[in-house]
């Protein structure tokens, strides 16, 4: 059996090829983060274009999932603005439930609805929340399950299906909405090794699409593949940030080489 | 499946055949091994057990039916029966004369069917609740919802209905009456109270908290005392306020506070990502909740709530401190009959057999959902 990774970097610079439009779909200003008296995001600055598909990596505890976690307002930033779609994250419950109708999200542990089936987990938010009828959500639904390959389990219950087939039902969730940008939280760290590439595969069908992608993972092949540019974070700043090229084969900080060296090490 | 192995011979990895289980493993003689003689301490156990059946179990029967008299007029017609066949056994036939009581209270006669037709429309009112497999089961709902105005309006009267004041009411009738409308009552405002108390608004939070800690730190009958005397000091002077109504504002405020608590340990059971999940896809407050967060919590709870609700139903012999006749209170008033004295061990039997039953069915109900809601997570 091939390793997941080996599998994807045969396909490298293939994330290259792909159109960036010049229009800006997040803008993050001088964004600041505390929990308590702990500032976990310190002077966040990015820019994201449509269709771009941004890796972020780092050390555990570095702000990585927090940042990211911002965009669609699951943690709250208190200091600086993010700019989403051309609207402004504060506390208008509007403006939040506009940007989370455009911001899919998949979460480490799936989070799947487990007392719902795989069916009525993706069909779930498009009825409540985009007024869809019942019978056209489920099309929309089937085409998503269609697409990450387990029509064959929409009447299953997700404590039914391996991990991979969850995470796997999580994208067809958030992509049942429609989202304009994806952000995924560590997609695959809790998965076994055998179902890693399932997803990743998926993931990179996706970013072939153009959709707008933020990401953090740790897997490296990944971002070689798909992403356009890499973020590396540490103590809630943003230390590097390059083309995947630069990134792995030159990196400019000793924190951002200390942690290539350590995770490209075994 | 093969069943047997060849003797003698070496199998290939990965061709050894699946085997039956040795067969004192398994049918009768392996269960019984397993679960009733696996160790010197069972073998005890399981000895003393039968011995503790053989002691209880056969003279229960023999009292309660085998030797039991079910006719006759007074104590004295049943003891002679019993006298005659040198046995000793349950009297029932006090409690075949005094069962329009234990059943109606002090209900007016002529005016019993109704009673008896708010029973059946109560328990057609439970099946589209209880029974998610009934066909037009939303419709239905709708008749369920109206249900408890319809059977209000037939046990009170008025509206063309002779009125029938609410101090007639009695033995097992009273008991549903407040057992049910309890747990109807109670369960809304035991989750509504659950999601104060974990809200993120400090005002509805510390009413929810203060509320729910002030009733479960006074007992039951105090509140039912509060109920039938103090009210009225508080009230404005003239108002006249049913004594059963207030019994059932405060059995169901009482029970509401007990169901917010198991509730409320049921929401914390479910893993923040649902919130998030949720939240994530745009779905409003309630939508979580009323879709993703109360469907998961109220399943972990369904023991806690059942277990409240069986209290409150048990609780509900109470209200004989305060003047009602619960079917307790019906039984003592009957054991003051000269005719039947003496036989306080029948009423009490009967009464306890009426709970155990309808106690019984609630509990296995409980499980049957737990089954069903059951997903495989």
């Amino acid at each position: 059996m091939s390793t997941p990774e080996a599998e994807v970097s045969t396909q490298a610079s293939e994330g290259s090829n792909l159109q960036i439009s010049d229009e800006v779909v997040i803008k993050i200003r001088d964004m600041h983060k505390w929990y308590g008296a702990f500032h976990v995001l310190k002077n966040v600055n990015l820019e994201v274009n449509r269709g771009e598909r941004i890796v972020i990596c780092g050390p555990s505890g570095s702000g990585k999932s927090t940042l990211i976690r911002c965009i669609n307002r699951l943690e709250e930033h208190q200091q600086g603005d993010i700019i989403v779609d051309n609207v402004e994250l504060t506390n208008d419950l509007k403006n939040i439930d506009a940007i989370r109708r455009e911001v899919g999200m998949v979460f480490q542990h799936f989070n799947l609805f487990p007392h719902l089936t795989v069916m009525e987990n993706c069909a779930l938010a498009p009825i409540w929340v985009k007024q869809v009828p019942r019978k056209e959500a489920e099309e929309t639904a089937m085409k998503y399950l269609e697409r990450v390959k387990i029509p064959e389990q929409a009447d299953k219950f997700p404590g039914q299906l391996s991990g991979g087939q969850q995470q796997r039902v999580a994208i067809a969730r958030s992509l049942c909405m429609n989202p304009r940008i994806m952000l995924f939280d560590e997609p695959t760290s809790a998965l076994d090794p055998e179902m890693i590439k399932e997803v990743l595969d998926v993931m990179i069908e996706l970013a072939k699409e153009g959709m707008t992608m933020l990401c953090v993972t740790h897997e490296m092949g990944f971002a070689k593949t798909v992403a356009n540019r890499v973020i590396f974070m540490d103590g809630g700043e943003i230390i590097e940030e390059n083309d995947p090229h630069e990134f792995f084969d030159n990196p400019q900080h000793e924190r951002t080489k200390l942690f290539l060296s350590q995770i490209l090490a075994h | 499946m093969s069943s047997a192995i060849e003797e003698g011979k070496t199998y290939e990895p990965g061709t050894y055949p699946d085997l039956p289980p040795p067969a004192s493993t398994v049918g009768i003689i392996g269960w019984v091994r397993e679960n009733l003689l696996s160790s010197t301490a069972n073998i005890v156990l399981t000895i003393l057990a039968a011995y503790l059946i053989w002691v209880v179990v056969p003279p229960s029967l023999n009292w309660l039916f085998f030797n039991a008299v079910f006719e006759g007029a007074s104590r004295d017609e049943c003891r002679a029966v019993m006298n005659e066949a040198g046995v000793k056994g349950a009297c029932w036939a006090f409690i075949g004369h005094r069962f329009e009581l234990f059943v109606y209270g002090f209900y007016p006669e002529a005016e019993r069917w109704r009673v008896n037709v708010s029973f059946f429309l109560m328990l057609a009112a439970l099946v589209p609740i209880l029974y998610d497999k009934t066909p037009q089961r939303g419709r239905m709902m709708i008749g369920s919802a109206i249900a408890p105005f319809v059977i209000g309006w037939l046990l009170i009267g008025g509206l063309g209905l002779e009125p029938v004041p609410t101090d007639k009411f009695g033995g097992i009738m009273l008991t549903l009456v407040i057992g049910v409308t309890g747990i109807v009552g109670s369960l809304p405002l035991g989750i509504a109270l659950a999601l104060g108390r974990a809200s993120h608004l400090p005002a509805l939070r510390m009413v929810c908290v203060v509320f729910i800690e002030f009733i479960r730190g006074v007992p039951l009958i105090t509140l039912l005392f509060v109920a039938s005397t103090m009210l009225n000091y508080f009230l404005p002077p003239g108002t006249t306020f049913d004594l059963l109504l207030r019994v059932l504002i405060m059995v169901t405020l009482f029970a509401s506070a007990y169901l917010a608590e198991v509730v409320r340990g049921g929401l914390q059971a479910i893993p923040k990502g649902q919130q998030e999940a949720a939240d994530s896809m745009g779905l409003k407050y309630w939508q979580s909740m009323r879709l993703i967060i109360l469907p998961q919590a109220l399943k972990i709870s369904i023991p806690g709530i059942v277990n409240t609700f069986i209290g409150l139903y048990k609780d509900s012999t109470l209200v004989i401190i305060i003047g009602m006749f619960d079917p307790i209170g019906v039984g003592r008033a009957s054991l003051a009959d000269t005719k039947w004295q003496g036989l306080s061990t029948e009423v009490y039997v009967f009464v306890a057999i009426f709970f155990f039953i309808s106690c019984i069915a609630m509990a296995r109900y409980s499980l049957y959902l737990e089954k069903k809601l059951h997903t495989g997570h």
